[in-house]
């Protein structure tokens, strides 16, 4: 049985084909096909750097051999949108300041994008436990909570337009 | 940076455990969640030759809620757990240790299985389990057997399941009513953070006395442990200011916590004391 083959991630709606061996990493992975704005922290999955959707799921990439996702949807950060058409999770971070460095904000803003898509409103406390698995060393916490906030209120408020 | 090692992913059960037996292999290892399998690889602490991803094996899924027993797949998530009403109702400890459980990419990917079989003593899943008399179910090709979870740890990260064995399933009995069953996680953060000193309890009671006492502890032995010199004392009796003293004291002699990064030996015995202390009290003011 060979350690090593091509196989076929489905990265922000797009096939991609890669040579990987068993051991790379989804982070890894991503990293090596271009996908550079999944960054890499602490690889050990304290830190939500590196944080990815798995069918709509968020998995810390760092801690998923890209060999076990494949056939799933990968969603990175640029997937959710771009500079032209901002997700809204993506808009509310941008309008509450809600980076310093930015390291962190790729998987913070995945798992926001997971805590809001389980629970539509949620409370200070939902959005606190669900940030749990993301470390932002500049510590600029209180603008991210408030983010999160915004943004489930924007996408509760385009929901009741529809 | 890895030892070169093939990768199956079975998509059942049989395939899974096929894999786990198969000869010729020095060294096969099961990867559900890989939240510690992965980090443990890459620091070589864990070099297998040939490793069984158990990511399709829906076997391993699924929570059965009987009217005498619950019972959950050793796949079920840290994420499943705080999904369910029935769960939250039936093992609140469970529930609670699950929500303050590393974060939230960890939560939707780590499993219970993986964190009775990583067979650390600051597992947090594995107090509240142990207060709940859990059983777990061992599988291989040769067969099923089950095992207290009482009896399941031998010492610091050794365990009874052979290589070739997979948890397949965990379940308990319903708690008797009234009863209470809660966890107490102490650490330095609510979230991201390691266990300095767990205390799970379930306290059940009729006719105003306790009927019948689980304390379990973690983080404060080389393995997760029940304190039953501290459950003796109050099973069959009134838990009076003085019992639980002096349950809180037994539950403090019978453990044996070292210094860590985390907190000192001292403080863990300081801590067990006053949890075990603060819960049982609790939990009996509730019951009254």
């Amino acid at each position: 049985m060979s350690t090593e083959r091509t196989i076929t991630l489905r990265v922000n709606g797009r096939d991609e084909q890669a040579s990987l061996p068993t051991h790379r990493t989804l982070l890894e992975a991503l990293r090596g096909m271009g996908h550079m704005e999944v960054k890499c922290g602490c690889e050990k999955g304290d830190c939500g750097a590196c944080a990815v959707l798995v069918d709509g799921m968020a998995v810390d990439s760092c801690l998923t051999l890209a060999w076990t996702v494949e056939g799933a949807d990968i969603t990175t950060v640029s997937g959710l949108g771009d500079l032209d058409a901002l997700h809204p999770v993506q808009q509310a971070f941008a309008d509450s300041g809600a980076a310093q460095c930015g390291f962190c904000t790729p998987g913070i803003i995945i798992a926001a994008k997971a805590i809001i898509d389980e629970i539509p409103d949620p409370g200070e406390d939902d959005i606190r436990l669900g940030l749990s698995g993301n470390l932002c060393r500049c510590t600029g916490y209180t603008k991210v909570f408030e983010a999160v906030g915004e943004a489930a209120a924007a996408l509760r408020a385009e929901r009741s337009a529809r | 940076m890895y030892v070169p090692f093939e990768l199956e992913m079975p998509s059942d059960l049989a395939g899974a455990l096929n894999a786990l037996s198969a000869a010729g292999h020095s060294k096969s290892v099961a990867l559900a969640g890989g939240t510690n399998l992965i980090v443990d690889m890459r620091a070589k602490r864990e070099r297998p030759d040939r490793v069984v991803g158990l990511g399709k094996v829906r076997e391993l899924r699924g929570m059965d809620f009987g009217a005498q027993r619950i019972s959950i797949g050793g796949g079920t998530t840290v994420s499943d757990l705080l999904r369910l009403p029935e769960i939250a109702e039936a093992a609140p400890s469970l529930v609670e240790s699950a929500r303050l459980f590393a974060g939230l990419m960890v939560r939707n990917t780590a499993t219970v299985a993986g964190n009775i079989a990583c067979g650390s003593p600051a597992a947090d899943l594995v107090p509240p389990l142990l207060s709940l008399d859990a059983d777990v179910t061992l599988a291989s090709v040769g067969g099923t057997r089950t095992v207290r979870l009482d009896e399941y740890f031998l010492d610091y990260k050794r365990d009874v399941r052979r290589s070739d064995e997979l948890i397949t399933r965990i379940s308990w009995p319903r708690t008797p009513k009234p009863s209470v069953n809660t966890f107490y996680k102490l650490a330095r953060r609510k979230g991201d953070a390691i266990t300095v000193t767990g205390v799970a309890l379930t306290l059940s009671a009729a006719d105003g006395i306790c009927t019948r006492a689980r304390i379990a502890l973690g983080a404060v032995a080389p393995i997760v442990f029940r304190a039953r010199a501290a459950e003796a004392l109050l099973e069959g009796h009134v838990p009076t200011p003085a019992l639980i003293e002096a349950a809180a004291a037994a539950a403090a002699a019978a453990s044996s916590p070292i210094d860590d990064v985390r907190a000192s030996a001292d403080y863990r015995l300081h801590t067990v004391e006053a949890l075990t202390r603060r819960l049982v009290s609790q939990a009996w003011n509730a019951l009254n």
